[in-house]
Parts: C-alpha cells; sequence; structure tokens
C-alpha cells in the first residue's frame, strides 16, 4: 500500500514531467510495420494488439497482409465464396474471414475460438474484433499483398473500405524504412 | 472548453491507453479529459504516452476508491 502512494506522489514530480517531454522529444519517428501473414485467430490477436498498442502511443503502424492473413480484412466475416473462378470461390468458403479465423493449435474444429472469445469477454480482454475496430479508429494503415490477392483470386473491392491500398514488396520495403518491422 | 469522463479501470493492456488515444483525438483543443485507471501498468503508460504524444497531463491523483487513480489530461 505504502508503495502505491509513493508512487503517486512520483508520477506528479516535475522531474517526471520534464522526463516525459524529453522522450516525446526523442521519438518523433516511432514506426512498426507488421507483414500479417497468418490467419490464425491467435496470432492475429497478436498483430491488432501490437498494432493498436503502437498506434495509441503515437507509432506509424502499417500492416502488411499476405497470404492467409488476407482473411482478416475481408468484407465477408464468415464463409463465403469470395474471389474470381471456382478454386478461388472453394479456397474462399474453406477459408473464411475473421469470424471463421482457427486458432493456430488446439482448434478442435473451430470450438477453440469460440471458447476464447467467450473467455476474452468474460476476463474484460479486448476481442480480436475490437481490436480491429480500435486498430480502424487509430488510423492503422492497413494493406493487401498484390500477388496473395493474384493467387487466391481476391480484389480490392473483397476487403474493408479501411483498406489503403495494395501493394507489392517494393513499396513495403519502403513504407517500413527507418521503422521496426515484424513477421507473423 | 469542455470536460470528458473515460474510465478504463476494467480494461486490460492495450485497450487502456489505446481507449484514451481515441477519446483523446476526438476531443477539441483545450478540452479535458480524466481518466479513472487502476494501479500499475495503466497508470505508468497512460500518463507517460499521453505526454509523449504532446498532449498535457495536467494531474495524477488517487480517486476516493483506494488503487483507483484519475488522470486529467488536456489536449
Amino acid at each position: 500500500m505504502q508503495k502505491i502512494i509513493d508512487y503517486k506522489h512520483a508520477v506528479c514530480d516535475i522531474s517526471n514531467r520534464i522526463k516525459y517531454e524529453k522522450m516525446a522529444e526523442e521519438n518523433q519517428t516511432k514506426k512498426l510495420s507488421i507483414i500479417a501473414f497468418s490467419g490464425d485467430f491467435d496470432k492475429l490477436t497478436a498483430v491488432f494488439t501490437l498494432a493498436t498498442g503502437a498506434a495509441a502511443v503515437g507509432y506509424e503502424v502499417n500492416l502488411f497482409f499476405t497470404f492467409w492473413g488476407l482473411d482478416a480484412i475481408k468484407l465477408k466475416k464468415g464463409r463465403s465464396p469470395v474471389g474470381k473462378g471456382f478454386l478461388s470461390k472453394t479456397f474462399g468458403v474453406m477459408m473464411g474471414g475473421l469470424k471463421s479465423a482457427p486458432v493456430s493449435r488446439l482448434n478442435f474444429w473451430g470450438i477453440s475460438p469460440k471458447i476464447f472469445r467467450y473467455l476474452m469477454r468474460k476476463k474484460n480482454v479486448a476481442t480480436l474484433e475490437e481490436l480491429v475496430e480500435a486498430a480502424k479508429q487509430l488510423g492503422i494503415n492497413l494493406y493487401a499483398c498484390e500477388m496473395a490477392m493474384h493467387i487466391l483470386g481476391l480484389e480490392k473491392s473483397d476487403f474493408i473500405p479501411e483498406v489503403k491500398d495494395v501493394l507489392g514488396v517494393t513499396t513495403f520495403l519502403k513504407l517500413s524504412e527507418g521503422g521496426q518491422t515484424l513477421f507473423i | 472548453m469542455a470536460t470528458y469522463n473515460l474510465d478504463v479501470t476494467k480494461e486490460h493492456c492495450p485497450m487502456t491507453f489505446v481507449k484514451t488515444k481515441i477519446e483523446l483525438n476526438k476531443l477539441q483543443k483545450g478540452d479535458i479529459l480524466n481518466v479513472k485507471v487502476t494501479a500499475g501498468e495503466p497508470l505508468e503508460n497512460v500518463p507517460q504516452s499521453a505526454a509523449e504524444q504532446g498532449f498535457n497531463v495536467l494531474s495524477v491523483k488517487e480517486t476516493a476508491v483506494s488503487g483507483i487513480y484519475n488522470i486529467e489530461i488536456e489536449k
């Protein structure tokens, strides 16, 4: 208890104010770019937790969705035959969108993501959908991979309108230059 | 200038400072946001990240409820 009271005074201390201001000056160009490769519920949760957290503390955040990761930004959240051609539509139904994302371990035919969502709500932890919504509100830059879209027969109109652009590797490298980059 | 209130005592990382940032984005310059947080990580991160981004942290005070703090931020 004593520790908490001491801390309260420390936060109010003027020296801390100066420290914060100095940190603000040093951190003018903070940037985080994440390559969201996985379409798994748990890995996407990690992507959006890091992204929203970073954006909330002033980072510029770029999310580059490729391959299975594209499922997270599909306009149709469930299993739907999106894409051009029979094979693409079949893939679309099998993979689904954000709501049908499996967990990377112990998925149990889609039961585990439901249990996770229940637990997250019960324990007041942001669900994947809430994190995606927060990402939109924070103005996080969402990009889709041109090559993966081509393979899967997807178009920009198959994605949520917040997807800013369709990119290739070189543009992503330019965007992420000078910041931290993660592959999830 | 208006004063707004936000309670993130039931939230966890990263939603404590994510919700604060989203709320701050909605305010006009000069508006005040009172954020209620619990001790620990939110108490450290919310004022620090707000100050880092150029918002003015006016005060951090413990409320009548033990372990719950009020952070007064000016946009």
